[in-house]
């Protein structure tokens, strides 16, 4: 039975993708004036959404993992697993944002990368949750654990920099699509729709790859603290 | 022998207990402003042969220069403060004390912000020296903005070498660490001090030195809200 979850939820992914992939490329409309490469967008925007999202899980995780670690440690084990995925996860789609953004940028700006606020927030986000995960494996131990969870505090608070950075600076980069004023949002509803439906389909591969992260993370505690219980029993 | 103070017990006592010893023991060795003053040297002086740059090059690239040689020499004395305390398990000592992990950190950020200090004071006139540099817009503000981006390294470094300490390759891992999330202040410290030199104009607002300070307040606020965490991992 859980086979089969599994299973189906892996093909409904992969089938979503597809769906996704065909709305992108064939279903929206061309864009009037950057044409065809404006398609790089409904891969780089929900990208950049689910980065975000992923690196929102990893800080409440990372404060769980704080607030518990005395007092509930099972939940707190699991509270950082839960942290340890979320960064590994986000840093793998703020990669797809900063290599498609310069994809995107050559051909538009004729530039690859220019220095302004927004990039340069996002390439510090994630070299931020880069040294998240090097701490991670430069520390062993509840030690490392905790002092990852501060430093994933501390990446956090980069986080609302990084959003704002548009909308405070004037940069380069496009404003926002939505929620930047009246202006703003997609109008064409093929466009829209080939939005909607590579958010959730990115959404659901995300959260599918991060289930099977923490499901690994899980056995790794499991198989530590066994370990660590039969060395003291040898004793 | 100092005088046992009337604040006795308070929280300011405490702080400066611990600052005074650190600048007692910095008093007696000078090994970390000396390492550190003649880091900073070296590093400006590789940069101005490396560029040989011109009054106007330097007024763009003398900011960053100044604010990377800083930072790299920083690291050094950020790694000892915490490696001193680590021999004789005075780490342990402090941990087992009834008294506030973040009137530690406060005194640490003071004593590492005063050496930073003195280390730019000695060099500052060196530095204007060595790039021929004539300041075009208002130069007092260096002294709002120096100070601001210092405070942001030496905070969030002394925060980050308590951190980096606990791991295995601890030297390594401080400016790994460290250097991303200090990279927003470095970025704001630069370009104030690139538009006080040059006198563009291009920030009438001061916005990046409001960025700075904003910087400077959540990131202290944090760190001393954290520090007992760190202190206290086990």
């Amino acid at each position: 039975m859980k086979k089969l979850l599994i299973w189906v939820s892996v093909l409904g992914t992969l089938g979503l993708m597809g769906w996704g992939y065909y709305q992108a490329m064939y279903a929206a409309p061309t864009e009037a004036t950057m044409g065809d490469v404006q398609r790089i967008f409904y891969y780089h925007v929900p990208n950049a959404m689910l980065a975000f999202l992923f690196f929102a899980i990893s800080f409440v995780a990372s404060i769980v993992y704080l607030a518990t670690r005395r007092g509930r440690p099972s939940m707190a084990q699991a509270a950082d697993a839960w942290a340890l995925a979320g960064a590994e996860v986000g840093v793998v789609f703020c990669t797809v944002v900063l290599i498609t953004g310069p994809l995107w940028g050559r051909p538009v700006w004729g530039i690859w990368w220019t220095w302004d606020a927004r990039l340069t927030t996002t390439l510090v986000l994630w070299l931020i949750y880069v040294s998240y995960l090097l701490l991670r494996k430069f520390a062993a131990g509840p030690q490392m654990q905790t002092l990852a969870a501060v430093l994933a505090i501390f990446g956090a608070m980069d986080v609302p920099i990084v959003y704002m950075a548009n909308r405070w600076w004037r940069t380069q980069h496009p404003a926002p699509v939505f929620g930047g004023g009246d202006d703003s949002g997609i109008k064409d509803p093929h466009m829209l729709a080939a939005f909607g439906w590579n958010v959730l389909a990115w959404a659901c591969w995300g959260l599918l790859i991060l289930a099977f992260r923490v499901y690994v993370e899980r056995r790794q505690q499991r198989i530590q603290s066994e370990a660590a219980d039969a060395a003291l029993a040898a004793d | 022998m100092s005088q046992p103070n009337t604040t006795g017990n308070s929280w300011l006592g405490l702080v400066w207990a611990h600052l005074e010893k650190d600048l007692r023991i910095e008093w007696r060795s000078w090994q970390a402003l000396t390492s550190m003053l003649f880091y900073a040297l070296l590093v400006v002086v590789l940069f101005s042969i490396a560029f040989d740059p011109t009054a106007d090059v330097s007024r763009q690239i003398s900011g960053g220069v100044l604010c990377v040689a800083t930072m790299f020499a920083s690291v050094s004395l950020l790694n000892q403060a915490w490696t001193r305390e680590i021999r004789h398990q005075v780490m342990d000592a402090l941990r087992m004390t009834p008294s506030d992990g973040a009137a530690l950190f406060l005194a640490k950020v003071l004593a590492n912000f005063l050496f930073v200090c003195i280390v730019q004071i000695v060099l500052g006139p060196i530095f204007f020296i060595f790039y021929n540099l004539h300041p075009l817009g208002d130069a007092w503000l260096l002294l709002l903005v120096i100070p601001l981006g210092t405070w942001a390294l030496v905070a969030n470094g002394t925060f980050f070498a308590a951190i980096s300490i606990r791991s295995r390759n601890r030297d390594l891992l401080l400016p790994l660490i460290l250097f991303p999330i200090f990279l927003p202040a470095l970025l704001a410290m630069v370009l104030s001090v690139k538009t006080i030199l040059t006198g563009d104009g291009s920030d009438p607002h001061l916005l990046w030195i409001k960025m700075l300070a904003g910087y400077d307040i959540i990131f202290m606020t944090v760190s001393l809200l954290l520090f007992d965490t760190v202190l206290q991992a086990e």
